[in-house]
């Protein structure tokens, strides 16, 4: 792709045929909301755990609805489940609720695929 | 043998049953007290609480104190028939002292009239006793009729929704009814045959002819002694283990025993000592205003007892503790849905390493101020604390105004007790590195969370409210009296969960003029938002806050007042009517000099 001029940073590919969404889909029909997340980050700005670490609840519960597990329940032990996601969701999305159903899905087994770890960098 | 007729053996069998069964599992149970729980007993064993034990087991298994307390046609039906059957057995045993001499087998004395056919001959109270135990039986009937009608009209006694009960509690009871009438057939039988009966029974059995008398008599007790033995025998594995678990329970609690992290011998006694009244059914927010029909501690409690655990069940419910107050027995239905809630190897050690960078501060000389996460979203209660600190001349350390670590309640309300126990000890450490003597909190969480979840010896843990209230009565603030009218909304974590109701009341009356509402102290209603409920979507929070509002606007207030911030933003959303905390309340009105 040189003769364009620019190039498509490796890093920031997702492939969808490496993803497995089989425990997103779990969480369906779940009525924590999840799935209306637009994606806004507020739950992050006001993160109580945010606060003292890199620790991005919109990065984590993005790469969760995206089938990407790696490393994501190491990073929802994080949370402190104080609850001010929760009530500044514009969206109405009961995080506390989808944070333990994430921890709950993801418990048995995650996908010990390497190749995806590196997504955890991207978002 | 003496004093013996076959049909004796249903209520011999269903005696043997129910007693071997009740002493095999308090054995059991108690075996599985934990060390703490033992050496608490051992320890308050010859007290003052003894006695108190036998007042209040007195007060509730027989007379329903509290039962009468919330409505008196409900404490009629349950007294009733608990007094009036206990009575029936002491006077019945203590007439066969009288009236028997050898033979007196354990059932001589529930047959008494059977064997008994000219008591006057050998005892000369006979005549009183027979009155009497006609009496009693009268109570105790009108009792049974009394729940009969409860079971079609519920509103007899004041309830909306009662108990939906399972295929053998409704035999267990319909074999209870059965017994009463069954004894007063008898007893009227044999009396119009036999110079034995009292009021009652003379004027039933007068409406036997002789024949149908000596015909029916034997029949009648072989059902009466039938339904006593199914009764009895059904006791230990129905509802009706109350009976026998309730005063033990209520001796424990006396001695000081309590509920811990994780479910021990004496939760399966508190398992049994509910009744399944169904009174903590109405006035669950979650019956009230959701219609959810399940989780109410009397199915809870029923599914743990029945070894089949609903995680939904024990997820879904808000934690408010009104359940609690209503309850008679006076279970910890808390902390039981708590045990339930263990994550097992979700809940992870080691997880906030991240912390360590928040380091302690010196604050020797000052008091400790911590807002509590929620108290970020809601910048009016900490803006407020901080100019009524200034106003008092209170140098302060505000703990938290960079960042909040969690107190760890929400975590250990929803059963990560590991995880909220490595947050309960950061904290510990920062204030005790601080060296401060008083910390304040805006937060009931935070509060209810160090009062009773951290030790924090040395250090006096003050809710907002009761700061302020002092800082009033002692003159080191002055605030001018509005005459703006206010209504307040107890947050459960503050009120139920802490007993402060009068503090804040009193910061209020100070400044403004504050009205009573329909449900306020331990009766006040949830705001939809407490932290332990995580399954309830947000339109259902509504709802629930609704109600609460409906409650406070009922006076027409210009003010709601409350103490906790997220019921102050659980109460501010939706509407445009003006929410306060106290702190804000009291910085208006504040007077510099
Ligand atoms: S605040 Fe709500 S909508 Fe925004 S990113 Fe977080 S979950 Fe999604
Ligand atoms: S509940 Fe967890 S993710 Fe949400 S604000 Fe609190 S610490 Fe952050
Ligand atoms: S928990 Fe208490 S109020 Fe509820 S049914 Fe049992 S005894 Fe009755
Ligand atoms: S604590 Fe509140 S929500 Fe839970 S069962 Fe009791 S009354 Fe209902």
């Amino acid at each position: 792709m040189p003769e364009f001029g620019f190039s498509i940073s490796k890093g920031r590919t997702i492939d969808f045929d490496l993803l497995d969404s089989a425990r997103t889909a779990a969480l369906e029909g779940d009525d924590s909301g999840l799935i209306k997340c637009m994606d806004c980050g507020t739950c992050t700005a006001t993160c109580s755990a945010g606060a003292f670490s890199d620790f991005s609840i919109r990065k984590i519960h993005t790469m969760f609805r995206r089938g990407q597990y790696d490393g994501v329940a190491e990073a929802l032990s994080k949370c402190m489940l104080c609850g001010k996601c929760t009530l500044v969701c514009p969206r109405s999305v009961n995080l506390r609720h989808a944070i333990i159903r994430m921890r709950q899905t993801l418990r048995t087994s995650v996908p010990d695929d390497d190749d995806l770890r590196h997504y955890l960098n991207v978002l | 043998m003496k004093n013996f007729s076959p049909f004796v053996i249903p209520f011999t069998v269903g005696l043997i049953i129910l007693l071997a069964a009740c002493c095999i599992k308090w054995v059991r149970w108690y075996r599985h007290f934990t060390p703490v729980q033992k050496s608490q007993i051992r320890k308050n064993l010859i007290s003052v609480n003894l006695i108190r034990a036998l007042v209040e087991s007195v007060n509730e298994c027989l007379l329903h104190h509290r039962v009468f307390r919330r409505n008196l046609m409900l404490g009629y039906m349950h007294g009733s028939i608990a007094l009036g059957w206990f009575l029936l057995i002491v006077t019945g045993a203590v007439e066969a002292g009288l009236e028997v001499h050898g033979d007196r087998h354990v059932w001589v004395a529930v047959f008494l009239r059977y064997f008994v056919h000219d008591p006057e001959a050998v005892c000369p109270y006979a005549g009183i006793f027979a009155q009497v135990m006609d009496s009693l039986l009268l109570v105790v009937l009108s009792g049974v009729s009394l729940a009969f009608v409860k079971s079609v009209y519920h509103k007899v006694v004041g309830m909306r929704k009662v108990t939906r009960h399972t295929a053998f509690d409704l035999f267990a009871k319909y074999s209870l009814w059965f017994i009463f009438p069954m004894r007063l057939a008898a007893e009227s039988a044999t009396a119009s045959l036999y110079p034995n009966g009292g009021w009652l029974t003379d004027a039933v059995g007068s409406l036997f002819s002789v024949e149908t008398a000596r015909l029916m008599e034997l029949p009648l007790w072989g059902l009466y002694s039938f339904s006593l033995g199914l009764f009895f025998a059904s006791m230990p594995f129905s509802r009706y283990m109350h009976i026998f678990t309730e005063v033990p329970v209520i001796f424990f609690r006396r001695l000081g025993v309590r509920e811990t992290d994780r479910r021990s011998g004496y939760t399966m006694y508190e398992l049994s000592a509910c009744s399944r009244c169904g009174i903590c059914i109405d006035d669950c927010p979650l019956n009230r205003d959701l219609d959810h029909k399940t989780v109410q501690p009397v199915y809870f409690l029923r599914d743990i007892r029945y070894k089949r655990p609903q995680l939904e069940t024990a997820e879904d419910c808000l934690m408010c503790g009104r359940c609690q107050v209503e309850c008679p027995v006076g279970l910890d239905l808390i902390s039981i849905r708590r045990q339930m809630r263990d994550r097992g190897t979700l809940d992870t050690a080691g997880t906030y390493d991240y912390l360590e960078k928040v380091k302690p501060f010196n604050a020797i000389g000052r008091v400790g101020y911590f807002g509590g996460c929620m108290s970020h979203l809601t910048p009016g209660i900490t803006e407020s604390m901080k100019k009524i600190f200034d106003a008092a001349g209170q140098k302060y350390w505000y703990m938290d105004e960079n960042g909040s670590v969690c107190c760890g309640r929400p975590l250990y309300q929803q059963g990560f007790s590991v995880q909220a126990a490595e947050l309960r000890r950061k904290n510990t450490r920062l204030i005790k590195d601080s060296g401060v003597k008083i910390l304040i909190t805006s937060c009931p969480i935070c509060y209810q969370s160090f009062t009773k979840e951290y030790r924090l010896e040395g250090v006096k843990v003050m809710h907002h409210s009761e700061y302020i209230a002092g800082l009033i009565a002692s003159g080191r603030i002055v605030v001018t009296r509005g005459d703006e009218s206010i209504t307040y909304h107890d947050p459960c974590e503050l009120g139920r969960g802490c007993g402060i109701y009068d503090e804040p009341r009193k910061v209020l009356e100070a400044s403004g003029r504050l009205l009573k509402t329909g449900q306020e102290r331990e009766k006040s209603l949830c705001c939809g938002h407490n932290l332990g409920n995580t399954l309830i979507s947000f339109e259902e929070q509504g709802k629930i806050r609704d109600s609460a509002l409906s409650n406070l606007t009922a006076p027409a207030p210009d003010i709601i007042a409350t103490g906790c911030p997220m019921c102050k933003k659980a109460l501010g959303t939706g509407n445009d009517l003006k929410i306060m905390d106290i702190a804000e309340v009291v910085a208006r009105r504040l007077i510099f000099s």
